[in-house]
Formats: structure tokens, sequence, C-alpha cells
């Protein structure tokens, strides 16, 4: 590991401020569960972290009528533990409740993941799905990107040196709505995603209908992907086996998985397939309360 | 002449769980173990390894790791000593010199991935792993071979060109098959011809690993009087300074061995990786060295296990009698030779009596790292082949698995597959347990939605080992006793040997002190593997306890001023023959010897040449999703004859901790290789050991047939119970979906590609 | 301690209850810290990437795998770690537990699972067998087969 420097800066201006002095040879610090495993094994060269957690704002959980904020370095934890959250997000704790053990649920948070961009990132998958987006922080202002437009590639995301993701906002899903995650693993727990879906259903009034979906795949491609005709496909159909099986064959085919160590291309198609019409079905059953 | 023993069943101590001796350090942190010996003026040391599974070194140059501020030595292949080429016995498998030399770093050529090419010390770990980053190392990059099959073929890369094989004592060059040797008896063509029912089938396993959370570790010192002191995890002191010894070309009285507390080794901690580097290093640096392993390292460059290509024939006559076997079986070894096929010989016909068998084994190099012990080692494998196909062969004759196994069970006299005829064993005695047990009489019960469940069974054998241990007494005024023994504990050991010596003295387990000693305070012992310590090192406590008995009559016949042969020994008091109201306990003497001739001592060693046979047999209930191949285990028990239990919770633990590691290695446990001869998943995260979601409550059941050979009946119970879990779940598998695996790992695309 | 680095950050941390002043290299890890800075070689290192739990400590009432923490980064927080859990008075029933229900074998796991399981009953004394095993899925043990383990915090709740 080569050595490097560590800074707490309080605000974000004093982050960014340091970020750009290294250019790629800084990285924000959060939870460090991937960060200083990168390091470690002289992935990353770093000259310095910058740790954010001094920065009240990057450490805040605001929920409200318009939507829920997450600070880019709150932990997992607090997500999940926060009722609210709980009620009115449920995918978003489906993912952030599975990320590593216990210990590392104290460390890691969705932001992290975030920028992390592992194909296998499990908080990401919802996010997508709900449609959330990333306030993004430099020396030059913020900006703001979808978050199905973040990740680029494995290890790969929008952030250009110097920038640092300030928060994720999630915009409040609306009534007869209802989204899950789950993944596929080899285990029990402690484990990368051999295949992951998450899904957001709009149900009608009735609940029978479907009025929009999206539909997000883990593990299955280069990066995330949004399963756009899957999630289409759901648009104005009635809830049933025939609906929800016929977009999770479109998931299947939006899929596009490599063969490795953790699962072949065979595998991981049909685990999409599988996973998708089980979330969907759970979305369905969280929207109709 | 061996010594035999009656049972008895009237103990004290034996069979009761008093709490280890070692307890308190370990769950206060207190106890040191490799990682955190600190010595004044300590330097740490990393190696560089090699990227390339096999390749030339044209050029190492070390200049600039040498000149980055706070690098204290670097070495290369260049500064190891020249081992000549000699085998020695390490009591589980053994080394060649110059092999084990080569395999520690690099000469002229890389063998496998991460095979180390320099080792830096430096002032601490970051500032040594940041100067081994500048090591500028020039390769000339040759093709690998990863599996016993490319290893074979005509063209295959020759690993060690200068290595002879041998090939059913032919001697042959320029190969990488390092032995071929065969055992055949009875007339076993005509059998298999005549046989009613047979069954053949290939079986592949995948290379896994011990997976023992505490990384190899070593710290050296080398004095100017050429004395070398080493600290390190290891399983046995004697057998670690046999091979520094050896490696660094000096008499073994030169080095000083002193183990630590060992984090888990199941055979892997036998071999040594870090410590004659750590020793020459410190003989350039004139500072103590430590070395501690990266968890990577630990994964690409010591002891897996060999992968193996096994293929079965079984025949059987028409009445369920087992008539003829045949066995096939490819062991890769790593980038040395010694793959472990002559125990896989001597186990994998054991649990049954087969009039006409044939087994013939290879030992295969591969651009691997060289396979270590890893607890039963060879075992487990031929039982997943040969208990599968015995499951085989039961489903297509429609005989029931449980009492096939009853009908050919193994028996005093049978001959195992080696020649070897068997004494007293308990094989029957484990099958009659198992089908008496709580867990086959229980109805699986039935799945959810969706899923689907099943229930296997399967036998497994490891034959168990004796060789050298010695142990020391010392009286204490106190009433206890102090013992010097020189097996490391790497499971509770001290306190079996503790309680072999309360029994003799009738007192406390606790009011005996165990410690492990170092080369220079106990005798020559082998090491803590082969399931051989609570026998042959409880067996040389038992002998020093008796000593000492011996040694306390002398003194009690001062005492009372009698001949010493009128004086007895019963239940931790001394009694006089002729006036038998005259009796002094024993603590009651340990106050008074001070007047009696001063310090009472003993000693007790052994040399065993037969330990006596462990049999196990599992029942494995699973649960499928059939949708995604998931399985989980929702119920297990593992059913062994331990000869006496002499600490009943540390025998259960040794059974659940061999479950689970065989539950492991079914299910996910594989080094994944690449193209390029990398392990894809050198990390716990990937190589995937369970987690306490991944396992239920393991049921124990312990069969107590007493091992005569044992003055308490102890037989070896470590090794058995991994080889029974791999072939008792791909039964079950089989029961719960109708389609049996014939490749480890079993996982769930394996499954899923089975349920296609 | 070290050449080459760049500059040592302050800290000022409560380790055990104890207050601590010290210079810690920017890139050393916790475990390093608490291990070679100060001496609490306790705390465990097995993987040095948080899959294995043997380092685990505690640090503000949460449970974290210290290889994947700075020492810099405890500055102002209490740390606890298994030097710090048995009192003059003797074990706390987690540890007493682990010696009756022969929870440990060969032992190098077992301060992180007793600083976990510790998390955990802090909390929750009365945990569900599943529930403890959830808790403790970021702590390989490869010697016990987590049964005893299981029963030992199971004996230790209320």
């Amino acid at each position: 590991m080569h050595p490097f420097a560590y800074v707490a800066p309080s605000t974000v201006a004093e982050a960014v401020a340091e970020l750009s002095k290294h250019g790629d040879r800084a990285r924000p610090l959060a939870g460090g569960t991937d960060l200083l495993v990168k390091a470690r094994a002289n992935v990353w060269e770093l000259d310095a972290v910058v740790d954010i957690k001094n920065i009240p704002e990057l450490m805040t959980l605001t929920i409200n009528g318009s939507g829920l904020s997450i600070g880019a370095g709150v932990p997992c934890y607090q997500v999940y533990d926060n009722s609210e959250i709980a009620a009115q997000y449920p995918g978003i704790v489906d993912g952030a409740s599975i990320i590593g053990g216990i210990q590392i649920q104290s460390r890691a948070g969705l932001g992290g993941n975030l920028c992390n961009a592992a194909p296998s990132g499990d908080g990401i998958p919802s996010l997508i799905a709900l449609s959330a987006v990333a306030k993004i922080a430099s020396v030059n202002g913020t900006r703001e990107v979808a978050i199905e437009n973040f990740c680029t590639g494995p290890s790969r995301t929008v952030l250009k040196a110097g920038e640092l993701l300030v928060s994720i906002e999630v915009p409040k899903p609306a009534a007869n709505s209802g989204a899950a995650y789950t993944r596929f693993i080899p285990r029990n727990e402690m484990d990368i995603a051999v295949a992951g879906v998450g899904v957001f259903v709009q149900l009608d009034a009735s609940g029978k209908n479907f009025e929009s979906a999206r539909i997000a795949l883990a593990s299955v491609g280069p990066t995330l992907i949004l399963a756009s005709a899957a999630g289409d496909s759901l648009a104005g159909k009635p809830v049933n086996d025939e609906t929800i099986a016929a977009a999770s064959a479109l998931a299947r085919d939006a899929a596009t998985p490599i063969t490795d160590m953790r699962g072949t291309i065979e595998q991981r198609k049909q685990l999409v397939e599988v996973l998708t019409g089980r979330m969907i079905n759970k979305a369905v059953e969280r929207a109709r309360g | 002449m061996v010594a035999t023993f009656e049972p008895k069943t009237d103990y004290k101590v034996v069979g009761t769980r008093p709490i280890r001796h070692d307890g308190y350090d370990k769950v206060t942190g207190r106890a040191i173990y490799g990682a955190d010996v600190k010595l004044p003026g300590l330097i740490w040391a990393v190696c560089v390894r090699s990227p390339h599974a096999h390749a030339n070194i044209k050029s190492i140059d070390t200049s600039a790791a040498e000149a980055h501020e706070g690098v204290f030595a670097v070495i290369t292949g260049a500064d190891m000593p020249k081992a000549e080429s000699k085998l020695v016995d390490l009591g589980e498998g053994n080394i060649n010199f110059k092999w084990a030399s080569n395999k520690l770093m690099a000469d002229k050529k890389v063998l496998y991935r991460g095979h180390p090419v320099a080792a830096i010390a430096a002032i601490d770990r970051y500032t040594a792993e940041e100067a081994a980053r500048k090591v500028v190392v020039e390769y000339e990059v040759l093709p690998s071979v990863t599996n016993v099959v490319d290893a074979l073929k005509d063209d295959a890369p020759i690993i060690l060109p200068d290595m002879v094989g041998d090939d059913l004592g032919e001697d042959v060059t320029n190969t990488n098959m390092a032995a071929h040797v065969r055992h055949e008896f009875g007339d076993v063509a005509g059998a298999m011809a005549s046989a009613a029912h047979t069954v053949e089938r290939e079986y592949n396993m995948q290379m896994v690993h011990q997976g023992y959370i505490e990384p190899q570790n070593a710290t050296a010192t080398w004095d100017e009087e050429d004395r070398i002191k080493i600290w390190t995890s290891t399983q046995g002191a004697f057998p670690a300074r046999t091979q520094i010894a050896g490696i660094l070309q000096v008499d073994v009285s030169r080095v000083k061995v002193t183990p630590t507390e060992i984090g888990g080794g199941f055979g892997g901690k036998i071999p040594v990786y870090f410590e004659p580097l750590a020793a020459i290093l410190s003989k350039k640096s004139q500072r103590p060295v430590k070395m501690v392993m990266e968890r990577t390292a630990v994964f690409e460059t010591t002891g897996p296990t060999p992968g193996a290509r096994m293929i079965v024939k079984l025949g059987a006559d028409a009445n369920g009698k087992l008539t003829a076997a045949t066995a096939d079986i490819w062991f890769e070894a790593g980038a040395n030779p010694g793959a472990f096929i002559g125990p896989a010989a001597m186990c994998i016909y054991a649990p049954y009596e087969i009039p006409n068998t044939r087994i013939d084994g290879w030992d295969v190099l591969v651009n691997k790292p060289k396979v270590a012990p890893y607890r039963a080692p060879g075992s487990p494998q031929v039982a997943f082949a040969m208990e599968s196909a015995v499951n085989e062969l039961c489903e297509n004759a429609g005989w029931d698995p449980l009492n096939f196994r009853i009908d050919n069970a193994s028996k005093e006299g049978t001959r195992r597959g080696d020649g070897v005829l068997f004494s007293k064993i308990g094989m029957q005695e484990v099958l009659e347990a198992t089908k008496e047990s709580a867990h086959w009489n229980a109805p699986i019960g039935d799945a959810p939605e969706g899923k689907v469940r099943g229930r296997g069974i399967a036998s497994g054998y490891w034959f168990n080992i004796g060789l050298k241990s010695s142990a020391n007494l010392a009286v204490n005024s106190d009433g206890t006793v102090q013992l010097t023994e020189g097996s490391t504990d790497i499971g509770g050991s001290r306190t079996s040997m503790a309680m072999h010596v309360a029994e003799v003295l009738g007192i406390g387990a606790h009011d005996v002190r165990p410690t492990v000693g170092d080369t220079e305070s106990i005798g020559y012992t082998d090491v803590t593997g082969g399931s051989r310590t609570t026998y042959a090192t409880g067996y040389a406590c038992w002998i020093a306890a008796n000593n000492l008995v011996d040694v306390l009559k002398e003194r009690v016949a001062v005492l009372w001023d009698i001949n010493k042969d009128d004086v007895e020994f019963n239940d931790g008091s001394f009694s006089s023959k002729a006036e038998a109201q005259k009796t002094i306990g024993f603590k009651e003497l340990a106050g008074k010897l001070d007047d009696l001739g001063g310090p009472a001592n003993s000693t007790g060693s052994v040399d065993l040449e037969s330990a006596g046979d462990g049999f196990g047999m599992h029942i494995a209930d699973i649960e499928i999703d059939l949708a995604t191949g998931k399985s989980d285990i929702i119920r297990y028990t593992a059913v062994q004859d331990v000869g006496t239990a002499i600490h009943p919770a540390y025998v259960e633990g040794q059974l659940q901790g061999g479950s689970a590691q065989g539950i492991g290695w079914a299910l996910n446990e594989e080094y994944y290789m690449q193209d390029d001869g990398k392990m894809a998943n050198s990390s716990f995260l990937d190589y995937r050991m369970p987690t306490t979601l991944d396992l239920p409550l393991i049921e124990t059941v312990l069969v107590e047939v007493p091992n005569p050979l044992h003055p308490y009946g102890v037989r070896g119970v470590g090794e058995t119970p991994i080889c029974p879990p791999i072939p008792a779940i791909a039964n079950a598998i089989n029961d719960a979906i109708g389609k049996r695996l014939y490749n480890t790992p079993m996982n769930a695309g394996s499954i899923l590609k089975a349920l296609k | 301690m070290t050449t080459n680095s760049p500059s040592k950050v302050h800290v000022t941390t409560t380790i055990n209850g104890q207050q601590h002043e010290l210079l810690v290299p920017g890139y050393m890890s916790l475990l390093d810290t608490l291990r070679e800075l100060i001496g609490l070689t306790g705390t465990k290192e097995g993987c040095l990437d948080g899959n294995c739990g043997a380092c685990t400590v505690n640090i503000d009432g949460r449970i974290v795998d210290s290889c994947l923490v700075l020492g810099a980064e405890v500055n102002g927080k209490e740390v606890s770690t298994i030097e710090g859990m048995a009192t003059p008075e003797g074990l706390h029933p987690l540890q007493q537990a682990f010696l009756e229900e022969a929870a440990l074998q060969c032992g190098i796991c077992t301060p992180g699972f007793l600083v976990a399981a510790k998390g955990l009953l802090d909390n929750e004394p009365s945990p569900t067998e599943g529930r403890i095993r959830h808790w403790l899925a970021g702590n390989l043990c490869r010697c016990t087969g987590y049964d005893k383990i299981v029963r030992a915090v199971q004996k230790a709740s209320d």
C-alpha cells in the first residue's frame, strides 16, 4: 500500500478543494470498506484520503414530504434501522441490509456503494428503480445525475477528479407503489451477488393493474442495468402471472452477464428471470400494503 | 510386542468436561499467537511474489528496493542454501529439502503464481511492502498446466525438468508424473466379469484449502553464534525444526523452535514457509525479523489439498455383497511431488469387505501451490467417489444404502485396499448407531413450495497414526503437577493431556498445569496431526504419570521406612501393604517432598506404530430451491467411533468442525483457476467457506469402542469427520432431485445445470 | 515508527476506558494501531479485507472490522477491544459461556466473536438462534462448525 495522508475536512468546500489538489491520487473516505481494500491491493495508488465523515451534510438522513435524502457518508445501519425509511422505502432497506455483515454495515453506506461502482452493488438497483438522483459537488459548484447514469463501468463513475458525491436524493414514492430488491448468492450472507434484481411498481387505485414499473439488475453486466423494456412492459397491464412472467423474460433478455467464478451466463440469466418474478410479486404485495 | 489394554468404564476424570487450561488466555486476548510475538528491535519482512504461474526468471534487480529508506535486507533465491535431495518423514507426509527449499523461494524458475522471488526486511511492514514494489523482475512466461489431464499430455510443459518419476518402480524422465503406485488383490477381472451388478463412474474434484483463519507467520533471530531461534504457529515444533535445519543446511541443535499458540492448521501448518526466509533475513540484518502472510498468498502459495480425477468401478453379486472394486485416481501434487495417493489407497475401500480390489494412483505435478496435508489427506476425495458409487449401485439394484453398508461392513480381519488387515474396529457399531439415531428415524418433513428435500448418508475412514511423543512431569509442593508436553495445542489438547495425568494420579484435571514445550524444553514430539495427539501424546503422559507414581512410592517408602515394593497407590492415595491404615494422599505427600529427597519429576515417551482406525457415518438433509439451485443443509448428524472420549466436548467439536469443512468443500469451496494459472477467488469473500448462516446445529453421536492399543481406549477422531460430508451431500442431492453430481463443488450452478 | 511517510495524525481516543494520545501515520489501520502502536494484540488479523471478522472491535457502540478503519479515524471516539471485556471482578458472561460450552478450538477467531456477540447482547439481550447466526455471519470460524459458539451466545443471553 502506498503511504497516504489522512485529512478530515469539516465542510464540502474544504473537501472538494483537497480532492482537486490531488486529482486522481486522492479519494473520499466514507466507510472505507472498499477504499482500504483497493488501496491495500494497490488497485488505487493514493497520496491522500479525504475523510468525509466530519462534514455534517454528508452524514445526514432527511425524510420529508418531498422524499428521502441520504448523505453520502451515512452507513447502512442508519438506513435500515430508520423505521420511517423501512416503511416508505423498503426496497432501499432490502439492499442496505445485505451489504456485507454487521461489521461492514456499521461503516459502509449507499454513497460508497454507488461510488465504488461494482456491477454487483446491492445498494444501487433499488435507487435506480426508485428514480433517485446523485447530488455532486466540486470547486465549480454542484450538479445532479440520475443514479442509472452514475456508474459507467466496473469501478467507473461519472465523477471527475475533484468531484464529491454529497447525497442521494430519492423522490417520495406515490401511493399504491412498492419496491423490493433481492440477490442470489451461494452462501446466505457475506457474499457477492451472482445476480440481483430491484423492482419498483406503481399500481392503480384498485391495486389490480400496473401503472408503471422500473426494474434494475445487478451483477449481470459491466455495470448496473436499467431493464427499461421489462419495466415498461408492465405499464397498463393487469397484475397476473402472465404479465409478470413476460416482464421477467424481458429482464432476462436485458442481462448481459459473463461466466466467471461467481456464475455462468446461463445461470445468471435464469436467476434474473426468477428473481425478477419474485421481486415484482413482492413489490406488488408491498404496494397493496 | 504391542501392549494392549482392557476397556474400563469407572473413570474419575476421563469423560468429564473441564474448562480448558488455556481458555482464560484465549477468551481475553492474552494468548500469544505467532503474529503477536514482539522482540526488541523487531523488523518486518514481506515477499515479492511471481504474478505468473510458470516462468523463467531472466533477471532480478533489487537495487531500488535496497536503497529504499528503512530497508534492512533483501534476499533472493541466490541467498538460499543449496539443499540436497533428501526425503524426510514428517509424520503426515514427507519432505524433500531440495524441493522444499525451492518452494519457499524460486531459484531460476517460478512454478506457481505467488512463488516468492525475493524477500525484503524493513523497519515496518508498510515500508517493506512499499520497497517490495521496487524490485524489478524480468520473466519469460511459460505455458502452465493446472489440472492432471493437461499435465499428463505428451506436449505438456514440464514443471520440474530434473525430476525423475516413478512409474510402478520404473524411472521416468521428462514428465509431470511424480509417481504411479498400484495395489491389487484377488481376481479383480474375473470377479468384475461375473458380478450381477456393476457401476462405473468418473468423479472430479477441484483443489480446496484448509482455510485456517490465522495466516502463516514466523519470527526469527540468527545470532553471531549461528544459533537460530524461531517463533511460529506450527503444528509441530520438532518437525518444523527438522525442516528449517534441512533447508538452512545446519544441524538441528542450532535451531530452537518455540511454538506459539496456533490459529488453526488442519495439516496446512506442518510445512514451513516463512521460517527459513525470516532466519536468513535476520542473519543479514542482525535484527529479529517477523513475517505474516497476506490472505491472498495463503490461498495462492500454502497448503491446498489435491484436486482429483477418479474413476471407480464396483461389482456386487445378486445378494447385495460387494465382490470387486477398481479405482484409478489422479491427484494434483502442486509444483512439487507428494499428493497423498498413499493415504487415498489406504482409505478408499476401508469401510467395506471386498475380496477383489485394485487401486492405481498417480501423483501429478501442476502449476499450483504444493499441496499440504488437509484433515485426512486424500481420504475425502476417495470417499466422495466410493460412497457416491456405492449409493448409485444400491439405487440401480434397489438396495437400501444403509443395510447394504451393514451387510458389507469391514470388521476385525478384513483386508484394507492396501493389504493391511484390520484389528478391532468399530465400523459395524457405527452403522448400528446410525440406524438407531434420532435423525435416521425422523421424517425429513415437507419442503416449502418450489423446494425439494433429500437425505443422504455416507461413511468415512481415517487410519490415524501414532508416532513419537514426549511428556515431562514435576510435582509442586501444593499438590499440583506441572506437565510439559511437545504437542502444539490447536483444539484443547493440553487439557486432554492433563486429564490423562490427573486420571492416573487421582487428582483433578485442574491440578495438572499443562505447558506446550519448545524444542529445548521437551523431548522430540511429532506433529499435531494424523489424529495422533490425544492418542500418542496422551499415552506418553500416561507413562510419565505412572513413572511419577513410581518415583513417589520411593518417597513414601522413605517416609514410612518401608520397602518401596510395600507401597501401594490407588485413587490418589498411597498406602502400606503391611499396615492398611497407613495412608497418605498425593497432595499431602507433595508438601513433604522437600524432606523426602527433593523434587519429584518423571518423564514419558512413546513411538507408536499402530493407532486404531476411525470410522464415521454421516446423515445429511438438504433442501433445494428448484428455480435457483440454492441448497441449504437443514439437518446434519455425525456418528463416529471415537474409542474413548477423554473430553467429550472437544471430541464433539472435532466431529462438528470436520463436518463443517466437509460441507463447505461439498457445496462451494474450490480453487477457481483462470486460463493463465491465476486463482480467481483467492480471498475469503470469494472462496466462500461456510458462515454461521450456512450450517445447522450439527448433531453428534459418539460411539465408544475402546481402542485396545491405548490405556484409556483413545482413538484419533479429528480427521475421519471430514470424509463423509461430501458424498453424503451428493447422495442427498440425488435423493432430492433425482440427479447425481459427479464433480465438486456441487454448487447452485451445478445443481441448476443438472435440473435442466 | 516509519520512514517515507506523509505526516502523522494526532489522535486522542479512548480505548477500553483509557484515554490515549497517539501519532498515527495516515495510512495505518486501526488494527495495526491497536496491535503495533498500543500493543493490544488480542485483536487478530485474518484477512485484511473485512471478510473474516477476526479483527472486530467496537467503536462508539457499533462493531466494525478494524482492518478497514484507519487509526486516524478514531480521534474523539471510544474503542473497545477484547482486552476490555473482562473486569477485575471476572470474565464477561459471554467469555464464561465460551469456556463452559467449549466454543473455541484454536481460539484465533474467539476475540472477534466475543466482541461481536457482546455488540449484539448489549442491545438485544434475548436474541433468537436465527438472529445470533445473522449477527455473527461476518465472523468466520473454521474449527467449530459454529454449533458450540451459537450455544454459548444463547447461554449468555437472558
